[in-house]
């Protein structure tokens, strides 16, 4: 069973401390986390701790047989590359020079598990904002990760890439049984998308649990400083109404 | 209803096939252009050869070099022993400065980095004209250019291996070096000056048979080191955030590289002079015609950049019959507006 525990996790730049002891519950495979929290709240910080890019005190508990999958934001880098070619790069980086078969089946099956193998022939350089998150979704996808970690996958982008998108990581959490950490800025998002959630504020875990128990309207109103409620729709699933700002 | 399965999940192999097609007849076209640059070299050699003071055909050339016995002795002479070493030093440091200005691009991401903007060159020609203005022996051009490059290596060690750190530190040593140029110049005899700045000027007729075979060698050694790095170095592309994300650590390949691409500019600027735009145009040639995935774009910028050196070459000879032109002035004068026209004319969006 592939699992995630963070134990008193710090972490910090120079002095200036970004996370403070963060303890979380034992995530499992099938989950899908919304990582929730203002910008530099210290999520992107979360995440490349979790990956060892940082090092510092606590524990990071990690029971997966393959690496961890990673997402970063999107610098809208370019290059002449095309996407089936850029994709394949992200799995060759620990295999060797040789391209096997098997390494093909991997990216066509990424890029089809994203809709987006008509894109395969098509420079980087030359997708819009929302292929290129798809894209990168790809990179991280074809490395076979039992637990994926995205930041903010879904910013500034076309509604409808959003929610295919995020349909798309339920599916891999319900079907293959992964592990999913995504950090999102859409609440509404979360609440539909997500098992459970964590709130992050200056580097502290100020709440976690089931989505339904993170996202309340007194714990929007202390972070996000806006007035909300949540109703059930027709269809019985929680709804998030934003009111005003405050 | 089972048809309709069989159908949807025929399209599907098609669609999945489709892209793994792609990925296949892109490889054997690039396969097919570096086979052709490598007959554009062997050609562009062999007219190299045929040129100079005494000229001989094509034929005459082919024959030398794979038949010897069959052509005049004096052929043999000026082909092999004249000709030949010089034309293959070019070949060497064509495709050294390429290798380490397409390397310099790759981890700077930055279409303006070659070995000229790292600093490197203008090390290693203050050492040149210190050596040929006082004659301080130990400071030769490698020398100094190596010095550079560890002066670059450390202090960016110390702040932090960021693209920004090294460009600056980079537009700092040329600054630098430039100045103490021009205070040699100014303190050197009147014939130290002229030898000084013919040497800038960059010449294969320094060429000799040792300095072509350690110049081989360090371009060899460097080789299967580049390659192990081959996909790390292509993910540096994407930036340092994705590169991480699979598992490269871009600040140490960017030392390591650093480290390498000296080497390879210390040699060549060191035995043949200043040859500027080879370093900045061989990668950019290579990336339009062979895309940036390191396993056909570092052989192609090998190959691009030894390609221009002996076209030059030719050039050289023939402009003013009777007189070589220093082969760096050349390089430059033609090569830029033909480079100029290619990058202009690619609209891929590369940068």
């Amino acid at each position: 069973m592939v699992t995630l525990q963070l134990n008193r996790v710090s972490a910090r730049y120079g002095r200036r401390p970004i996370l403070e002891e963060i303890t979380t519950p034992c995530f499992q495979g099938g989950q899908v986390v919304a990582l929730l929290g203002l910008n530099a709240a210290g999520k992107s910080t979360l995440f490349r701790r979790v990956l060892g890019l940082l090092k510092d005190e606590g524990e990071v508990i990690i029971s997966a047989e393959r690496p961890v999958g990673y997402m970063p934001q999107d610098t809208g880098a370019k290059a002449v590359l095309a996407v089936y070619e850029s994709v394949l790069l992200a799995r060759m980086q620990e295999r060797g020079l040789k391209v096997q078969p098997e390494d093909l089946s991997q990216v066509d099956r990424a890029l089809e598990e994203l809709s987006i193998t008509t894109l395969g022939e098509r420079d980087i350089g030359d997708l819009s904002g929302g292929q290129r998150q798809l894209v990168s979704a790809a990179q991280a996808l074809v490395q076979e990760p039992e637990i994926l970690m995205l930041d903010e996958p879904t910013s500034a982008r076309d509604l409808n890439r959003q929610i295919s998108l995020l349909t798309v990581l339920r599916r891999l959490a319900d079907e293959r049984q992964m592990l999913i950490l995504v950090a999102l800025h859409n609440l509404g998002h979360a609440l539909r998308f997500a098992d459970a959630a964590m709130m992050l504020e200056n580097g502290r875990l100020i709440a976690y649990g089931s989505t339904a128990e993170v996202i309340t309207p007194a714990l929007l109103r202390q972070v996000y400083r806006v007035s909300t409620r949540i109703e059930s729709c027709s269809k019985g699933q929680p709804q998030l109404i934003v009111e005003a700002a405050i | 209803m089972t048809t309709d399965t069989r159908m949807t999940e025929t399209a599907v192999t098609d669609r999945l096939s489709q892209g793994r097609a792609f990925y296949h007849s892109q490889v054997s076209r690039r396969q097919m252009i570096l086979a052709a640059l490598v007959l554009a070299l062997f050609f562009s050699l062999c007219v190299d050869l045929a040129l100079g003071p005494a000229r001989y055909s094509l034929g005459e050339v082919v024959a030398a070099l794979f038949t010897p016995g069959s052509v005049s002795q004096q052929a043999r002479v000026i082909v092999w022993e004249i000709r030949m070493p010089v034309a293959l030093m070019a070949l060497v440091v064509g495709a050294s400065l390429s290798v380490a200005g397409a390397q310099m691009q790759t981890i700077l991401s930055n279409p303006l980095a070659s070995p000229f903007t790292l600093g490197v060159s203008a090390g290693a020609s203050f050492g040149a004209a210190l050596g040929l203005a006082f004659g301080v022996a130990p400071i030769n051009a490698f020398m100094m250019a190596m010095f550079t490059a560890f002066l670059i290596h450390a202090l960016s060690l110390k702040r932090g291996v960021t693209v920004e750190t090294i460009v600056l530190l980079s537009i700092a040593m040329v600054f630098i070096f430039n100045s103490l140029m021009a205070l040699i110049q100014f303190f050197a005899s009147q014939e130290a000056v002229s030898t000084v700045v013919i040497w800038t000027m960059g010449s294969l007729t320094k060429a000799t048979c040792p300095k072509f075979w350690i110049a081989l060698s360090i371009l060899a050694l460097s080789m299967p080191l580049r390659a192990r790095h081959g996909w790390a170095l292509t993910a540096m592309r994407l930036g340092d955030a994705k590169a991480e994300s699979m598992g490269v650590n871009p600040r140490a390949l960017r030392l390591e590289v650093l480290v390498l691409v000296s080497l390879l500019a210390a040699i060549a600027v060191a035995f043949v002079g200043t040859i500027g735009f080879i370093g900045l145009a061989g990668p950019h040639i290579a990336r339009i015609l062979l895309g940036e995935d390191q396993r056909f774009f570092l052989p192609g910028s090998a190959l691009c950049g030894a390609l221009i050196l002996p076209v030059g070459s030719v050039i050289s000879k023939i402009i003013i019959p009777g007189t070589i032109i220093p082969i760096g002035i050349i390089t430059s004068l033609v090569g830029i507006p033909f480079f100029l026209f290619l990058v202009l004319n690619h609209k891929k969006a590369s940068w």
